[in-house]
C-alpha cells in the first residue's frame, strides 16, 4: 500500500497510489494512514483519483482513519471514481466527508480557509 | 492454482466457473480474472466495477464468515442471460445465522457522532442495493448464494423485466 504524502502550510494530502482499497489491504491502508498523519496541520485531504475499486472493508477502513484523526482535526476526500463514488453514495458515507472534485481544488479551498 | 473453465456454451451468453481459496488475497486474484474474462469483461464500466463491488463483497464474506477465515473452497458461476448477469455462489462453510442472509440495513443513522460512525456492516447493504433475484438456500451441507446483476454491454439488449428466468439448476 504505497501513499504519497505532501504537508502544506494548511493542509496534508494523501494520494493513494494503488487501484485499490480491499479486504486484503485494508488494515495496512488504516495503519499507513495513522503513520503519514500523526503530525501536520489540522486538515487532511484523502486524494483517491487512482482508486478504481473500494470494497466494504476499504470504506470502513477510511472511516476508520477519520476517527483515528479525532474531533480536531478533520479528514476530507478528493477524486472520488464513479465506482468508489457510488460505494460513497449507497452507505451514505457521502454525506460523512466532505468531498472534493479534485485534489487540486481541495488544496485551493484549504489555503483560502 | 485456481480452476477456470468456460464451459461449452451458446457464445450469445458466455458462462464462466471459477473455484478459488476463500481468503481476501485469493479473492481479489479471483476478481482479477473474472473481470477480464467474458462475460464480465463484456459489460459497461460502471455495470462492471458495481457488479465487481457485489462479487468482492459475496466472497469476502464467505471467507470471513462461513468459513471464519480459516479458509476453504468457494465456487463461483456466472452466466449473461438477457441483460442480466445471472451469478451462483457456492461454499461449504458454516450456515448463515437463522438460515436467513442478513437485512443489510445500514448501520446507524443520521447526525452520528464522530466515534458512533460505523466502521463496517456495509457489506450486506451493498449486495442487496446493488443485486436483484437475491436468493439463499442450504442444500447438502453447502451455501448456494444466487443473485443477478445489471449487465448492460456494447452489444446487449435492454433488460425486459417478464424474461428473468433463473439459468442456473439445482445441480
Amino acid at each position: 500500500m504505497q501513499l504519497q504524502t505532501q504537508t502544506r502550510p494548511k493542509v496534508i494530502s494523501v494520494v493513494v497510489m494503488e487501484d485499490r482499497i480491499d479486504a486484503a489491504t485494508a488494515i495496512q491502508f488504516k495503519e499507513k494512514m495513522r503513520d503519514v498523519t500523526r503530525d501536520g496541520p489540522a486538515r487532511v485531504v484523502l486524494d483517491m483519483a487512482r482508486v478504481q475499486f473500494l470494497d466494504s472493508s476499504g470504506l470502513g477502513a477510511i472511516v476508520a482513519v477519520k476517527k483515528l484523526l479525532g474531533p480536531d482535526r478533520v479528514l476530507e476526500l478528493s477524486g472520488l471514481t464513479p465506482t468508489v463514488e457510488k460505494v460513497f453514495r449507497l452507505t451514505r458515507m457521502d454525506s460523512v466527508f466532505t468531498i472534493h472534485p479534485s485534489l487540486e481544488v481541495a488544496v485551493a479551498q484549504a489555503a483560502s480557509a | 492454482m485456481p480452476k477456470l473453465q468456460v464451459p461449452d456454451q451458446d457464445p450469445r451468453t458466455p458462462g464462466l466457473s471459477l473455484t478459488i481459496q476463500a481468503d481476501p488475497v485469493s479473492v481479489r486474484g479471483a476478481l482479477k480474472r473474472l473481470l477480464s474474462s467474458p462475460p464480465l469483461s463484456d459489460l459497461a464500466g460502471t455495470d462492471r466495477g458495481l457488479a465487481e463491488v457485489v462479487l468482492a463483497e459475496v466472497l469476502n464474506n464467505v471467507a470471513e464468515h462461513a468459513y471464519g477465515g480459516t479458509g476453504g473452497r468457494v465456487e463461483v458461476r456466472l452466466m449473461k442471460e438477457h441483460g442480466l448477469l445471472r451469478c451462483l455462489v457456492v461454499d461449504e462453510g458454516r450456515p448463515m445465522p437463522g438460515g436467513q442472509m442478513p437485512t443489510g440495513r445500514l448501520p446507524g443513522g443520521p447526525d452520528l457522532a464522530l466515534d458512533d460512525l460505523p466502521e463496517g456492516g456495509f457489506g450486506w447493504h451493498l449486495i442487496r442495493s446493488l443485486s436483484m433475484d437475491l436468493t439463499y438456500a442450504r442444500v447438502d451441507g453447502k451455501n448456494r448464494l444466487s443473485f443477478a446483476l445489471v449487465a448492460t454491454g456494447e452489444s446487449l439488449g435492454t433488460l425486459s423485466p417478464h424474461d428473468r428466468s433463473s439459468g442456473f439448476g439445482s445441480g
